[in-house]
């Protein structure tokens, strides 16, 4: 039986490379380790689409936080992280979606319909009131 | 009399609004929208890596080199088994593939390679999908067609199929 099974496990243990050395570590510096904790809530994970990579465990999401801490660890500002990850891979990666032809519905629609909530409910109220 | 008439058409604005929501979600349930995360890079240069190589006596590729196939995959993937033949099929034809290794180790590559065939020309140790992450690439197996001056022409999602072989030779062949 072992036999039979080794040639089958040995590419998986083979290829178990341990995660990224910051994808489950945290900055030694508290400050930077808060600014990379917001940025990768508000980044997707690529794999898993509907997770942030700061809630996924996915090998990919592990590496992509290893890439946000070694930039902020290097200095890097937040949104140029962001940037740099939505120039690859387009507005998707991020939870956090830019104004633009697309989405401007997304944010104008909660304003008109409260305009239209409140309109109505002038409407109803004035009624009443005349009675 | 003017009353009743906008009666009688506010009586079809629920039907309207019904066959309206009803032609949305039938759209999307026959033609799905495309869930594939595509490279945003496509028709941009190639950005500059360097990375180790990932078996000895290959060297690792760089962003430089002849118009060829870049190959993303994994000892560990089995699309990336799965397309293996066709690769081959390609490195038959004459055109150059640069493989990159997302999270892998060498014993398991060269393991890889003695299984399904090694069509690489070179071949990249990316242990942290960093370069992965500098192409716009989401997942393993993914290839590339990158033209000689770098310039990303295409980006091909998922295991390469036998229907994808010839395309993708044109391409590079059209890019030499």
């Amino acid at each position: 039986m072992r036999r039979l099974l080794a040639p089958l496990l040995a590419p998986v243990l083979l290829a178990a490379t341990p995660p990224a050395p910051l994808a489950y570590t945290q900055l030694p510096d508290a400050a930077q380790e808060a600014r990379a904790r917001a940025l990768m809530e508000t980044l997707r994970c690529l794999v898993c689409q509907g997770q942030s990579i700061a809630d996924s465990d996915a090998d990919m999401a592990g590496d992509m936080r290893a890439l946000v801490r070694r930039r902020v660890a290097r200095g890097e500002e937040p949104d140029a992280i962001r940037d740099w990850l939505v120039s690859r891979y387009g507005a998707y990666v991020t939870y956090d979606p830019p104004m633009a032809a697309a989405t401007w519905p997304l944010w104008l629609a909660p304003l008109l319909l409260l305009a239209v909530g409140v309109a109505v409910a002038r409407g109803s109220f004035r009624r009443r009131g005349g009675r | 009399m003017g009353r009743g008439r906008t009666v009688r058409w506010l009586l079809w604005v629920p039907l309207i609004a019904f066959a309206t929501l009803f032609a949305v979600v039938a759209t999307g349930l026959w033609k799905p929208a495309d869930r594939t995360v595509h490279s945003a890079l496509v028709g941009t240069r190639l950005p500059a890596f360097a990375l180790p190589p990932m078996v000895e006596g290959r060297p690792a590729p760089t962003a430089q080199g002849p118009a060829r196939l870049v190959n993303i995959f994994a000892s560990w993937c089995v699309p990336c088994a799965a397309e293996a033949p066709q690769l081959m099929r390609l490195k038959a034809m004459g055109v150059p593939i640069d493989g990159i290794a997302i999270r892998d180790t060498g014993p398991a590559v060269r393991g890889f390679l003695a299984r399904n065939g090694d069509p690489y020309l070179r071949i990249g140790d990316d242990r942290n999908s960093a370069v992965q992450l500098s192409l716009g690439s989401s997942g393993v197996p993914e290839t590339f067609v990158v033209a000689r001056d770098g310039t990303i022409l295409a980006q091909h999602v998922g295991d390469v199929r036998a229907e994808d072989v010839e395309r993708l030779a044109a391409l590079v062949g059209g890019a030499r």
